[in-house]
């Protein structure tokens, strides 16, 4: 035996290869687990690409409230590859919760969390979890206006919990403001707390993995029975069960290795988020918006009701996590296949309906007023009247073009007015714009009667 | 560490129903402790236990102590110059900037905070938050307006910091604002309003 055999012999005694890891990587898994089964380990490998530039990020920045931006601009546009880095760390993240949303969809579209797999299921949801809390936290880091001023967000909304709340805040601030002390507390959350906890969490969702066996792709009228379960599963994967490694895990390397493919070129085009104003608490015109996985909140936020938001803000998250808790015990035996569970398909697409659209509406923040609005040209006005050119000016000056659209300029907050002339009648306009009302200010207070006859004139040349 | 020192444990005589488990270490050292050593087993559990609580409680203390630190550090206000009489108009309302009561040494920019001012009659001041009651959001004052409007979800306030539309459940927080012996104007620094949820 030569020495390098020797020593691999060695190693192997020593370290278990072949007992131990071995049997793991060659576990036999159910046939036909194609390709719909990469997305969990896509979801690891997008993780390890998240660890390995994240610590790569922590050599080059520097985690104090008054440095972090300054070496958030070295990152970006000095450091040798500093901008790919910050890059394939920022859409790493966006593909750690596309991917982490499609693993889940699946689970729940193939019923892979019922027997013996419902812990599976709940490791799984406290990943989903602590993978959004990361997502946040490190929107935080890039300490520049829109981190500082989410970070004021965060706090408002956790101080909306009873009794508690504003301790909460508190916390989260290390403090009664923004300041010194806020961004060394995220952090050690992004950096230190909840990563520790996401690998324990993932560790014991792949040992489950291990210990329970991927499931078999559902068949239509094979039933889940508990009692009957495990030595079915046993069975089959004797008759018909393949080693992972490599006839599944293939299919897993190659698809992780598109996405993290993807990744890179992603970052080597678009870049990372070019950041805002430096992070003082007193540069107002910002315009906080999260990170594109955070908007369809962001835009809960806005649409719902603002007698009952106090309420939703902290019972719905709350029913939401009980729900997908308590969903492998509620249906953990019976049908698997999505053939057979035609309400389970359609709540899954409800709930992916409903946040796409809340997507493409925080996109856009309808509800917002648009602040860069350009006042109307002398082509929209389209009069020479001295008192129609001056209601123009005052419709954008009193800012009434910041939510009400005429001719395609102007926000969306309020009904559009291109044709108001012909809808409303003088004294009509007159009142809704005194007296307000819905989402429109009353504007009897912060108008003269001239100015009023002047908006109006405009208005009603819109037909 | 040689195993001489130990006294060799006496060989147990095997009951017949132990018999066939002779072969079993485990089942044979437990069957023998459970003969012999109950109390003093029973003991050592409780001071290993012990033990590992005081450890816990005197490491604990400093962690926990770190952790809940922003609710165990006192929550200061402090009087802060904004500006003198004449850089404020009667009518007129204006950012003012100020660096907030407790700033850290390494803040840098962080410890500066933001208000909204407005100065009603010769005597008279107004001070808001720039956070929206809704979720915190920096408003701003449109002058031509005369509204505070916030960029986020839609809020708007009037001049006297009452909601006029959007989804504020309250009004625009006040800050208590003072005018010094030598025409300085002060604000007493506040912390983030937080809008809690009966509001």
């Amino acid at each position: 035996m030569s020495f390098l055999q020797k020593a691999g012999a060695w190693l192997d005694d020593r370290l278990g290869i072949s007992d131990t890891l071995m049997p793991l990587a060659k576990h036999l898994v159910p046939p036909g687990a194609k390709w719909s089964y990469v997305f969990g380990s896509a979801t690891l490998f997008c993780l390890i690409l998240q660890v390995v530039t994240g610590v790569a990020l922590t050599l080059l920045y520097q985690p104090t409230s008054a440095a972090a931006y300054k070496s958030l601009e070295f990152i970006t546009h000095q450091a040798v590859f500093g901008r790919l880095l910050r890059g394939v760390h920022y859409f790493g993240a966006s593909g750690m919760i596309v991917l982490v949303g499609i693993h889940m969809l699946r689970v729940y579209i193939t019923a892979s969390y019922k027997f013996p797999r419902e812990m599976s299921w709940i490791s799984g949801v406290f990943l989903l979890f602590l993978t959004l809390a990361m997502g946040f936290t490190g929107q935080l880091l890039r300490w520049d206006s829109n981190g500082v001023w989410s970070a004021v967000v965060a706090a408002e909304q956790a101080g909306r919990v009873p009794i508690i709340g504003t301790y909460v805040a508190r916390l989260l601030l290390g403090g009664d403001t923004i300041g010194g002390q806020s961004l060394s507390r995220f952090y050690s959350y992004h950096t230190l707390l909840f990563p520790a906890l996401l690998f324990g969490l993932v560790g014991f969702h792949l040992y489950l993995v291990f210990r329970n066996g991927v499931s078999e792709p559902a068949k239509a009228g094979q039933l889940v029975d508990p009692k009957t379960y495990r030595k079915w599963y046993q069975d089959m994967l004797n008759k018909v069960g393949v080693p992972f490694w490599p006839y599944a895990a293939w299919r897993d390397v190659a698809f992780s290795v598109a996405v993290i493919m993807g990744i890179f070129t992603l970052a080597l085009v678009f870049g990372p988020p070019e950041l805002t104003q430096p992070p003082s608490p007193a540069t107002i015109y910002t315009n906080p918006a999260p990170d594109w996985y955070m908007l369809p909140i962001f835009a809960l936020y806005a649409l719902m009701p603002p007698a009952i938001e106090s309420y939703l803000i902290i019972i719905a998250p709350l029913l939401t996590v009980l729900a997908l808790l308590a969903l492998p015990f509620i249906s953990n035996a019976g049908e698997r296949s999505p053939l057979r569970r035609p309400w389970a398909v359609f709540g899954a697409g409800t709930v992916v309906t409903l946040v796409f659209a809340l997507l493409v509406l925080g996109e856009q923040a309808p509800w917002s007023p648009k602040f860069d609005a350009k006042p109307l040209t002398t082509k929209l006005i389209n009069s020479h009247n001295p008192q129609i050119v001056a209601g123009a000016g005052l419709f954008y000056n009193k800012g009434c073009i910041y939510c009400h659209l005429v001719d395609g300029h102007g926000g969306h907050r309020g009904p559009e007015l291109t044709e108001v002339g012909r809808r409303l009648k003088t004294d009509e306009l007159r009142i809704r714009i005194v007296n307000g009302g819905g989402n429109m200010p009353a504007y009897g207070g912060v108008i003269s009667e001239k100015e009023l006859a002047d908006v109006i004139a405009f208005l009603e040349t819109r037909k | 560490m040689s195993e001489e020192k130990f006294p060799t444990p006496p060989t147990p005589t095997p009951s017949p129903s132990l018999t066939e488990q002779a072969g079993n270490p485990n089942v044979d050292a437990d069957a023998r402790a459970e003969r012999e050593g109950e109390p003093r087993r029973d003991f050592l559990v409780k001071l290993t236990f012990g033990l590992g609580g005081v450890a816990a409680l005197a490491i604990g203390v400093p962690v926990v102590s770190a952790v809940l630190a922003p609710l165990l550090e006192p929550d200061p206000q402090t009087w802060r110059k904004v500006g003198t009489l004449t850089d404020f108009a009667v009518g007129s309302t204006h950012l003012v900037k100020f660096e907030n009561a407790d700033s850290k040494a390494w803040s840098g920019l962080t410890s500066e905070s933001a208000a909204w001012l407005r100065r009603e009659s010769e005597k008279e001041f107004i001070a808001f938050s720039v956070n929206c009651a809704h979720l915190g959001c920096p408003v701003r004052w449109e002058q031509g307006a005369g509204l505070f409007m916030c960029p986020c979800h839609g809020g708007i306030y009037y001049k006297d910091g009452t909601v006029a539309a959007g989804p504020p459940p309250q009004g625009l927080t006040q800050y208590h604002i003072r005018v010094a012996g030598n025409n300085d104007v002060e604000l007493l620094t506040a912390p983030i309003p937080i809008t809690n949820m009966t509001s």
